[in-house]
């Protein structure tokens, strides 16, 4: 998270000053989190297209269609072959990407395709070996993250918003939205919405549903049952976790990129920031405490 | 500075270059050829399923997995894997629908056992509506009537070095690499003194059908499908799985899925 803008020195190029940002365990587990999620979610997809469909409820419809989500490959009208996308009943052609992917001469009848997989060929046992020991890496290093946070009372700092945030909601919305950005060192109102909300509502839910999915963890913690409404809907609440997760990425590195890719890359590799606010660092703080 | 440091560190880097170099790429053969077999990085990765393992049995315990009403079950339990086999020896039982079966129950027990279908019919059943979890993702809710394991084991006394209890079976599988394999499959006797865990030889209120498993099919129910072993040959109690197939304790677990199907 954030530290305090500590000045390290005053820039005499582009007006701003160098503060420290990031702190070590902050940039490691934010590395430690691109690495897991990255893996993740490709060897999720291998997992996902050993069964390319999602149900709401306790068990998959064979019988009686409870489906939400399909991937197949059907003969189209013309009948040659075609990759098939269902979502809530509604059916598009999606060859070339999902249910049917790969060369033309010999496509592949996948949910996802092989770029998209670990690893690029079906192989469940991969996938699931790929997987645990990366969802292994993201709940430890979430954990380590959580207790050091707490410890150093960075929660309320950093990531809280304060009133004043509340206020600033509308105008922040519309700053971003006309791509003109604050560059003080501190989170504005949307970066602590979206880090929090990756933090503490995806990160425990994408755990939590991949956690019900278990037959035997429906025997020690049965209340996630409950919570979820059933194993498959856990499976597919994990599943819309995940296009939460992949949402945030897209915008987290086009944020990265308007925002100035160089200097926010050094400040999550080496902590050094650059702000554009000359203002000292004393005039924000008094700011601050009056609101 | 110790070896298994030195060995350890130089496991860590290679992973660390592999993880590395395979970022930026939104293809992942790359990753193909260091995740196949049993491969270093292959094997460091598994490493984890046995830390899944033990934190499973420590917040499971012997809880049982959940159980449904009757009104849950709202198709017929969906048949996976082999559903019908072939072999010479499981057609001539089929033939006399399996009056001539018998389920041996042998290895590290002081009172080998070789019981008749009606003998197992005849001992204190268990009905229970479970949901059936595949590996692949899907769930299906079914009843299932049989014997519980615990009390076969009982009466064949096993002896104290018994770790396993290994199931092999009629059915054999072809994945396309040197022929039909047979089907076995192990589970350890914490599982299989679990009061869930069932010889089924009944399942939705009839006999458990050919697709099934028939005659007998074991039900393991805190673990995903490919534990529940179908067309029953023999029950084996051993301290060891080396001996059994490929040595890894099942038919999938050969191919590199995980021994304890809990996840």
């Amino acid at each position: 998270m954030t530290h305090a803008p500590e000045e390290i020195a005053s820039g005499a190029a582009g007006g701003g000053r160098l503060i420290y940002r990031h702190g070590l365990l902050t940039r490691l587990t934010h590395w430690a989190w691109a690495v897991a999620l990255f893996f993740l979610l490709l060897s999720g997809l291998q997992i996902f297209n050993a069964h390319p469909t999602l149900y709401i409820g306790k068990q998959s419809g064979f019988a009686f269609d409870n489906s939400v989500l399909r991937m197949d490959a059907i003969y189209g009208p013309d009948g040659q072959p075609q990759g098939r996308t269902t979502v809530f009943g509604h059916s598009f052609d999606t060859s070339g990407v999902f249910g049917m992917s790969g060369p033309a001469d010999s496509p592949a009848y996948r949910g996802f395709p092989a770029w998209a997989t670990v690893p690029s060929y079906q192989d469940l046992a991969t996938g699931r070996v790929v997987h645990f020991f990366f969802a292994w890496v993201l709940a430890f290093t979430l954990f380590v993250w959580l207790v050091s946070a707490i410890a150093a009372r960075r929660l309320r700092r950093d990531l809280l918003p304060t009133g004043q945030d509340l206020r600033h909601l509308p105008r922040d919305i519309g700053d971003h939205a006309r791509l003109r950005f604050r560059h003080d060192g501190r989170y504005n109102v949307l970066q602590k919405i979206s880090y929090g909300g990756v933090l503490f509502v995806l990160f425990p839910l994408v755990i939590l549903t991949g956690l019900a999915m278990s037959p035997t963890m429906n025997a020690a913690w049965p209340f996630l049952l409950d919570l979820f409404g059933g194993r498959q809907t856990a499976r597919t609440l994990h599943f819309a976790c995940m296009l939460a997760l992949v949402l945030f990425f897209v915008v987290h590195i086009v944020m990265v990129l308007l925002a100035g890719p160089v200097n926010e890359l050094r400040s999550i590799i080496t902590g050094r920031y650059r702000t554009r606010d000359t203002a000292p660092p004393a005039e924000i703080a008094a700011k601050e405490a009056r609101s | 500075m110790s070896r298994t440091f030195l060995a350890n560190r130089r496991r860590f880097l290679t992973l660390a270059g592999v993880a590395a170099s395979t970022v930026p790429l939104a293809g992942c053969d790359v990753l193909d050829g260091v995740l196949s077999g049993d491969s270093a990085v292959r094997q460091t990765l598994a490493s984890a399923n046995s830390l899944s393992y033990r934190v499973q049995r420590m917040l499971a315990g012997d809880r049982l997995a959940p159980e449904f009403s009757a009104t849950e079950i709202r198709q017929g339990q969906r048949p996976n894997g082999s559903t019908d086999p072939d072999g010479a020896d499981y057609l001539a039982l089929k033939a006399t629908a399996f009056a001539t079966y018998r389920l041996p129950v042998t290895g590290l027990v002081e009172k080998p056992l070789d019981l008749g279908l009606e003998e197992i019919r005849a001992m204190p059943s268990r009905t229970q509506i479970t949901r059936h979890d595949c590996v692949e993702g899907w769930s299906c809710i079914a009843k299932w009537t049989g014997v519980p394991l615990a009390t076969i084991l009982d009466q064949a006394k096993v002896k104290p070095e018994a770790r396993y209890v290994v199931f092999q079976c009629y059915d054999a599988m072809n994945l396309g690499l040197g022929g039909p394999t047979p089907y076995y499959e192990s589970i350890d006797l914490l599982d299989a003194r679990h009061p869930q865990t069932i010889l089924a030889y009944g399942c939705n209120d009839q006999a458990l059908s050919v697709a099934n498993g028939a005659p007998l099919r074991v039900r393991v129910e805190r673990q995903l499908g490919y534990k529940m072993a179908k067309y029953i040959k023999s029950i084996e109690l051993a301290s060891t799985l080396a001996p059994y197939g490929g040595g890894k304790g099942g038919f999938w677990e050969d191919v590199g899925y995980d021994w304890y199907g809990g996840i």
